[in-house]
């Protein structure tokens, strides 16, 4: 299928004034506007006037990149002002937030004024172009989308595109070699567990297995599979991109629980430093953190540099908060114990290794280690009296 | 547009726990009858608290996947979807007959059916009915057969007991089974003493649980002594004090909860078209029941 039908939708659109512009389209660059000379053509680098509908068929035929980005984005895409749309537009870098056709002009200008992390410098279209033959990649937390025209577009109106999603670590893994799925609800069951089997309660930890691969997903498709990865991520991103991102800080979200969690806001002040850092860093959750411990009062731990925000803490924080002003509700006491320098190097060698999660890692005959298994055997053998509690006295009372 | 939003509880520790909610989501997804089906969690993502936002449509209709009445369908999810306005007198409820509530909501333009939970629906009744079908592999099972709903008593929720009598009465007057017993967890008449309370040699067990876990898995076949130890399984039927049970784990899993689910919607004004009458045809004729009750598989807890 070649590029006149899209032309001619261009063109019958201009006349009936259907993209709200009265007889005029205006989008990604292109302009076409119906006077009473004729019509008028525009884009970045050129301008015809005063022309006959022939030649503005000539010469949009000449566009084509135009066109079919008009068609794809106005005609298959839709959604004017959806988060869906922003996140697809963001997928190869066309101008995010103004994406109107009312007076929009997609230069490079317009997505400057945004000031968000993930947005850099937009394409024009026919860099678009360029960049979506090879394939357009961008990464949302672990996950690799790449954005790319149909090749074969006997199926599909010229400048379809067509979105693969894959794992980081797989960027350069051949696709034979990756599972390859197509039904977006496929996604939950892959995140479910990570590389060790393990339930994961927290989406946005860094720990998606890889080696799987969704092709030739539909933009639809594309977010709706980032979105079983990832709930509710493409929302909050495009909420922060307007300006209105609703972040609930750790008072608020504190004050408001009940039942069992309803002891959280009595955490103290320093503890839920503690727990931003425990819980919350980029190691432990690609979400960027943006809630504070009350507006005004920002906690001391980095929030982290990923694209999509933390709104305010997650089901996983208020269930350990809770644990931890238990904790914290008890008193501090003073214990006298018996260890040599490197028996106290140990303890602190043992709670890093379980703190970095790199239990696993630590070699069997490695007893350089603090953390080996058997340095650990060693010491609970030596200094555990027969409770099984660490010997110490408690000389404060 | 409209857009279904099913409201369940999840959890941090069980992987399982949310297979139900996803799989009576996909059985109405596949229907059509709505532009968007999202599943909600108190503890998995997208939380209650940022599903609404996800969707494009302007009318979503929300159903709680809980069984009953009580904390976390009138105080836990109005207050985390953020519903202006709510107060439960909104339901105007005698503790099981909660229909819906039309709420705005204040963090997104779009109005919120909040709908009462699938547990205490009528269609619900149905869904026990079948899940006593589904264990026994019998479609006309009844004759010479007991049946026990159970639940977890009143101890945190009186409407919690009043749900689980309300369809044991409704299952008594069909006259199908021989004898029809609600049974608790934490209070008299106990789960324990199953075959106390039947005369029937052959005795279905049907827990009004949404989900299969700690209760359904392990407890509840450990108390009625269909099994020593829950990690060993127990046989379907197992023999009990000369009666077989035939133990059938959480109702919740039973595929014919889709249609509780639209059944809610529908009543809050959703337009499904015909497919209340696709789902009731797609989950009788493949059974859809989980068909290995024996094998354990959740961890306690949440």
């Amino acid at each position: 299928m070649g590029d006149a039908p899209a032309v001619d939708d261009l063109i019958d659109a201009v006349d009936a004034g259907a993209d709200g512009n009265g007889d005029a389209v205006a989008f990604d660059g292109l302009s076409v506007t119906h006077g009473a000379d004729g019509y008028t053509l525009e884009t970045a680098d050129e301008e015809w006037s005063g022309l006959e509908r022939e030649d503005l068929e000539d010469a949009l035929e000449a566009l084509s990149a135009y066109v079919t980005n008009w068609r794809y984005w106005q005609r298959s895409v839709g959604g004017e002002g959806t988060a869906r749309r922003a996140f697809l537009r963001w997928c190869e870098r066309a101008p995010v937030a103004v994406d109107t056709d009312a007076g929009a002009t997609g230069d490079a200008a317009t997505d400057a004024t945004i000031d968000h992390p993930s947005i850099d410098d937009p394409l024009s279209v026919p860099e678009r172009y360029d960049a979506l033959r090879a394939g357009l990649d961008r990464e949302w937390g672990q996950l690799c989308l790449t954005a790319r025209l149909v090749d074969d577009a006997d199926d599909d109106p010229t400048g379809e595109r067509v979105y693969d999603l894959w794992h980081v670590d797989d960027a350069d893994t051949d696709i034979a070699d990756l599972e390859v799925y197509d039904e977006p609800r496929d996604a939950r069951e892959l995140a479910t567990h990570d590389e060790d089997g393990r339930y994961r309660p927290l989406k946005t930890a860094p720990t998606l297995p890889s080696g799987w691969a969704f092709t030739g997903l539909s933009g639809d498709e594309l977010v709706d599979a980032v979105e079983f990865f990832y709930p509710a991520t493409v929302a909050n991103w495009h909420r922060e991109l307007r300006g209105n991102l609703d972040v609930d800080h750790w008072t608020d979200t504190a004050e408001r629980q009940s039942g069992i969690y309803d002891v959280i806001d009595e955490l103290p002040r320093e503890a839920v430093d503690w727990m931003a850092e425990a819980c919350c860093v980029d190691s432990q959750c690609l979400r960027r953190r943006e809630w504070q411990y009350e507006d005004g009062d920002e906690l001391d731990v980095d929030g982290g540099d990923g694209p999509f925000p933390c709104r305010e803490p997650c089901s996983l924080v208020i269930a350990a908060a809770r644990k931890w002003t238990i904790l914290e509700s008890e008193e501090e006491h003073t214990y006298e114990l018996e260890l040599t320098t490197s028996e106290y190097n140990q303890l602190a060698e043992l709670i890093d290794a379980v703190a970095e999660g790199r239990t696993d890692e630590i070699r069997e005959a490695d007893v350089n280690d603090g953390a080996n298994r058997y340095r650990a055997r060693y010491l609970r053998s030596k200094r555990f009296d027969d409770e099984g509690d660490l010997e110490a006295r408690q000389v404060d009372d | 547009m409209q857009a279904l939003v099913i409201a369940a509880h999840g959890s941090h520790l069980n992987p399982n726990a949310s297979d139900p909610t996803y799989a009576h989501a996909d059985t109405v997804r596949e229907t059509g009858a709505f532009d968007e089906v999202r599943e909600a969690f108190w503890k998995e993502e997208p939380h209650f608290r940022e599903v609404i936002r996800t969707l494009e449509a302007d009318e979503v209709f929300v159903v709680p996947l809980f069984i009953s009445e009580g904390y976390f369908t009138e105080q836990v999810i109005p207050r985390e979807l953020r519903l202006d306005d709510w107060d439960p007198e909104r339901w105007d409820s005698d503790g099981t007959s909660a229909s819906q509530a039309t709420l705005a909501v204040d963090d997104v333009d779009k109005t919120v059916h909040y709908c009462g939970p699938v547990g205490t629906h009528d269609a619900m009744t149905d869904v026990i009915v079948q899940r006593a079908e589904s264990v026994t592999e019998d479609p006309d099972v009844g004759e010479g057969f007991g049946l026990a709903v159970v639940g977890h008593g009143t101890e945190r929720n009186e409407n919690s007991a009043k749900a689980i009598e309300y369809h044991t009465d409704r299952i008594r007057e069909q006259d199908r089974f021989d004898e029809v017993k609600a049974l608790f967890m934490d209070e008299e008449p106990e789960v324990d003493d199953v075959t106390d309370y039947f005369e029937t040699d052959d005795v279905v067990v049907v827990p009004l649980f949404v989900a299969d876990g700690y209760h359904t898995q392990e407890d509840i076949p450990e108390d009625m002594g269909l099994t020593e130890d829950y990690r060993l399984g127990w046989d379907v039927p197992g023999e009990v004090d000369g009666h077989r049970i035939w133990y059938a784990g959480a109702v919740g899993t039973e595929g014919l909860m889709a249609d509780v689910i639209l059944e809610r919607a529908v009543d809050a004004g959703a337009d499904v078209g015909d497919a209340l009458e696709a789902v009731r045809q797609s989950v009788t004729l493949t059974g859809d029941g989980d068909g290995d009750a024996t094998r354990p598989n959740a961890e306690p807890g949440d």
